[in-house]
């Protein structure tokens, strides 16, 4: 960025939260390739037990099993292979869920934007229904009925944030249909869904980005919360969630198997929620002086 | 002021209207609840006479109409496990429930409110940043985590804080602190952005040349307009994220209310008492959305004195 292209942004940015944002994105792209490269990194297999090794505390602690760098868990499982699978499942369940959560609220809003009456009145009375009802309860009771397969899980992290989605594209649509250039473009004889496709998303492309980042931390969160309680993840599949939840029984003796999967989760939050601060921030000029 | 409070009544009925139908169709959503939740050891002539019993045979526009006249008399059917009706089950968790989170809310408002005022009025010093950093952690760090976190230091290792049930005062304070974090987090961005938003007008320019103190400006005429966008703020959202929240924390801490008893209801699948659980934190939530809506109304003079 040139000194001149952007003055606002320049003279209200202090160094250190340029500093913070940098140390996320590197963060971020960290955890990213450790997700991806789980299978090639982790130096155990996340499932293979060894009872001669049960429950070993990690590096510099005494009784510690060479390898094992970050301890064993009751079951004599590595911890840190099981931290990056989870982490791997973790952040794979967030985007699908946020990618089914984009593509519902996004036609959804598209079309309560498009087509005011009773099709927008329709899908505001759904948002506003949704945000009404803590999702949490509506998350426990549909995968207490359909069972907590994965495809269910992924089902219910992606209806959990779609009205966000839906609020931001409609106003947006709003906005923009007034505006000379989308009138030019009906004028010279678009229909409307080309006019969606080549005029409106382009221009909503930067709101959802955010958006999306936001809900990633949030549908990150909310997995979690899931597996952790038991309802998300099944053992023995790994999910930082899940690791939390089991191991809570064997905290007060070994608190590595809990605090290892919980830093993770708490440093994925921490680093998407600063990369969709910064980005929302970016994104919306009233915020620029915050 | 009348119209906008049968607006509001208007919108709550129809919303614990969409809640009663959702739950109906989640729980119909697995098929013949029967098969689910009663499979095995079932003979063929008993289980005729429970799908005849629960009117199963009859098509589901039957079954929601008669399942909205059983809610309207109040009648939501009985626990698989306890055998008892889920409305007596889940009567003896609201108040425990109830107390963890007027303690949180409580805390909540004492903490975040001044907090956030302080943010705003500092937002250049670095009293302004660490309040924001703080928010921000609060909404980063998800419940359970905090309060696994603080289980780990203050019960485990320090020996100060009893873990489980809600017996003694010592008992509220873990699980308070671990349901208020995201509440505090979420209301101390808000009053925050409701000061800034505030102190920008042109009215506190006015008050300011008026000769009134700082302290005076920022309480009397900035935060007196920001309270009511905080209002609104804590009906809406605190009491959606407390319903969320409660769920987690109380099952961590084997707190007696209905966020436990949802989590092993989900767990055992005891799909009456999930049910009722759901309708009664959903209603709960509503009811209090709409006497936000009213107190809105209430400290809003553009409303309250709104001519219908």
């Amino acid at each position: 960025m040139t000194t001149l292209a952007d003055p606002i942004t320049r003279t209200r940015r202090p160094a250190a939260t340029n500093l913070i944002q940098k140390v996320a994105l590197c963060l971020a792209v960290l955890l990213a390739g450790a997700a991806i490269l789980a299978p090639l990194i982790a130096p155990f297999d996340p499932l293979d037990q060894s009872l001669i090794a049960r429950l070993r505390p990690p590096l510099g602690f005494d009784r510690y099993s060479p390898g094992h760098f970050a301890g064993t868990d009751e079951l004599g499982r590595d911890v840190f292979s099981r931290g990056l699978y989870g982490l791997r499942l973790t952040l794979a369940l967030a985007f699908c869920g946020a990618v089914i959560g984009l593509a519902i609220g996004g036609l959804l809003g598209l079309v309560a934007g498009l087509r005011p009456g009773w099709a927008e009145d329709g899908i505001m009375a759904l948002v506003d229904m949704q945000i009404a009802i803590p999702f949490t309860l509506v998350a426990l009771l549909v995968l207490a009925l359909l069972g907590s397969s994965l495809t269910v899980l992924i089902f219910v992290l992606g209806i959990a944030g779609w009205e966000q989605y839906a609020r931001i594209v409609r106003a947006e649509v709003r906005r923009l249909a007034s505006q000379p250039f989308i009138e030019a473009a009906r004028a010279a004889g678009g229909d409307t869904a080309y006019i969606a496709r080549r005029h409106l998303l382009p221009n909503i492309v930067s709101p959802l980005v955010v958006q999306f980042t936001l809900a990633l931390s949030n549908i990150v969160i909310l997995e979690s919360t899931l597996s952790f309680l038991g309802l998300g993840v099944q053992p023995p599949t790994p999910s930082l969630g899940s690791m939390v939840g089991l191991g809570r029984d064997y905290m007060p003796t070994a608190p590595w198997i809990v605090l290892i999967p919980a830093g993770l989760i708490v440093l994925l939050t921490f680093t998407v929620q600063i990369l969709g601060d910064w980005l929302r921030d970016r994104a919306d000029v009233r915020l620029r002086d915050r | 002021m009348a119209a906008y409070l049968l607006r509001i009544l208007v919108k709550m009925v129809i919303t614990l209207f969409a809640i009663l139908t959702i739950t109906f169709i989640a729980t119909r959503l697995s098929g013949n609840p029967i098969d689910t939740f009663l499979g095995e050891g079932l003979t063929a002539e008993g289980r005729a006479t429970l799908i005849a019993y629960f009117q199963l045979d009859r098509s589901l526009w039957h079954q929601y109409l008669a399942f909205l006249r059983a809610a309207a008399s109040g009648d939501f059917g009985l626990s698989f496990v306890e055998r008892r009706p889920v409305t007596e089950v889940v009567a003896h968790r609201l108040w425990p429930s109830a107390q963890l989170l007027l303690t949180s809310v409580g805390l909540t408002l004492l903490v975040s409110i001044p907090l956030g005022v302080l943010a705003a009025v500092y937002r250049k010093s670095w009293i302004g940043s660490v309040v924001m950093v703080v928010a921000f952690a609060g909404y980063a760090v998800p419940a359970f985590i905090l309060a696994i976190v603080m289980i780990l230091v203050f019960s485990y290792t320090l020996n100060w804080l009893p873990v489980v049930g809600n017996g003694t005062a010592a008992h509220f304070i873990m699980p308070t602190i671990a349901l208020s974090g995201v509440l505090i987090a979420a209301l101390t961005r808000f009053t925050r952005n409701a000061m800034l938003d505030v102190l920008g007008q042109e009215y506190i320019r006015t008050a300011r040349a008026k000769g009134l103190s700082e302290f005076w400006v920022v309480m009397r005429h900035g935060f007196g307009n920001a309270s009511i966008t905080v209002i609104s703020v804590i009906g809406l959202q605190i009491a959606s994220l407390a319903a969320a929240g409660s769920v987690v924390v109380e099952s961590i801490f084997s707190w007696p209310g209905i966020g436990q008893l949802l989590v092993n209801a989900a767990i055992v699948r005891d799909y009456p008492v999930l049910q009722f659980g759901v309708i009664t934190v959903a209603v709960a939530v509503v009811l209090i959305n709409a006497a936000t809506d009213i107190a809105y109304a209430l400290a809003d003079p553009r409303i309250r004195l709104a001519q219908s």
